[in-house]
């Protein structure tokens, strides 16, 4: 194979991943754009807008990475079954791990703005907003990492090509608009 | 691999925290743009879409490298098709990908909120990014594929995550300098 064929075969099989995950973006894009309002009404929530959705990139990338790799190496049986007590470990291992960091960077971003003598809302506001929007995406991200893989699989896919870009496109959407539903939930509350 | 939910945890929450606090030190730069980017809502759309192009750009190329590199196909000179070829790939689609991104921003914020900035104008913040981001990407995952040859660690658990989310972050480095010098 030579240096031209090669580079040709890499381009076209990067390429529809990237065009849908930029299409995945750019809907994020104006849900952030948006947000306006929000942004403004909470100072410090922008601060934790690139942890919030990196955090389910790394977590729910790698649980979908874990768990294709089981059921190539034959350890998870290939049908949907929450009694399987690997899926189940690495299921609740991502959504306490999501949690934690969202947490994390709530109480980080609170701090340092405080240090900063920026603007920032309460504590309470920061971590309530991170963990709500943290649950509800964890849920969904669970359910469509997890369909997706055992569905691609059955159907004689490779899940490794399918779970990246699937995260990263609707890992932002979903992170966003929950995002979104948090800020509204706590302000119509508080 | 183990899978228990004690050691996934344990093995998972330090990277997380360090690469959490990576990421609100960036969310800080971003906001110390705040009034340019409510000004325009537009910049607001690209700041996804820019963080997650790269990062894709990143993770596809260290896939590919560390598929070659576990093949044993890849050698680390330039000669080897392998390393040049998946580089050259990933310019390629990045100079493809992301003036695409700026039209399809520039419409979609044009009918969706007031039209403030052009055309011209996003493509060639999306494009200036989209150049550097692709220069970065190529570095850091050379840098990175390499010293997990070097260090014998399994480049898929190593390379991937770095140059991910060090491409997320370049990313927002290299869009905030472009709406510094075009805005």
């Amino acid at each position: 194979m030579n240096l031209r064929k090669l580079t040709t075969q890499a381009y076209f099989e990067g390429l529809p991943a990237l065009v849908l995950s930029s299409l995945g973006g750019i809907i994020a894009g104006l849900i952030l754009g948006g947000m306006k309002t929000e942004l403004q009404a909470i100072p410090g929530l922008l601060v934790l807008v690139p942890a919030l959705l990196a955090i389910r990139g790394n977590v729910y990338g790698s649980l979908g990475a874990r768990i294709s790799t089981g059921l190539h190496q034959g350890l998870i049986e290939p049908k949907i079954s929450f009694s399987d007590h690997r899926v189940k470990a690495a299921v609740f291992a991502s959504f306490i791990n999501a949690l934690f960091a969202a947490a994390i960077g709530a109480i980080f971003a609170y701090f340092l703005l405080t240090f900063l003598f920026e603007p920032v809302a309460p504590l309470g506001v920061l971590l309530s907003i991170a963990l709500i929007a943290g649950i509800f995406s964890g849920v969904v991200l669970i359910t469509a990492v997890i369909s997706v893989i055992f569905t691609a699989y059955r159907n004689g896919l490779n899940p490794d090509t399918i779970v990246g870009p699937l995260v990263a496109t609707i890992g932002d959407i979903f992170g966003l608009s929950f995002l979104l539903l948090a800020v509204r939930i706590i302000m119509g509350g508080g | 691999m183990t899978w228990s939910m004690r050691s996934i945890t344990k093995t998972m929450l330090p990277v997380l925290a360090v690469l959490t606090s990576i990421e609100i030190a960036m969310g800080l730069v971003l906001s110390s743009f705040e009034s340019t980017l409510f000004q325009y809502p537009s910049l607001l759309v690209l700041v996804p879409v820019i963080i997650g192009t790269a990062g894709s750009l990143g993770s596809t190329l260290s896939a590919r490298l560390s598929t070659a590199f576990h093949l044993g196909l890849l050698e680390f000179k330039f000669s080897n098709y392998h390393l040049t070829g998946n580089i050259l790939s990933t310019m390629a689609l990045s100079v493809t990908i992301f003036p695409l991104i700026g039209v399809v921003t520039w419409v979609v914020s044009t009918i969706v909120f007031e039209p403030l900035l052009g055309l011209f104008q996003i493509v060639l913040i999306t494009t200036f990014s989209g150049i550097l981001i692709s220069i970065f990407t190529a570095l850091i995952a050379l840098i990175t594929t390499y010293s997990s040859y070097l260090l014998s660690l399994d480049p898929d658990d190593v390379v991937i995550p770095t140059v991910t989310n060090l491409c997320d972050v370049f990313g927002i480095f290299v869009l905030l300098t472009a709406i510094f010098f075009f805005i």
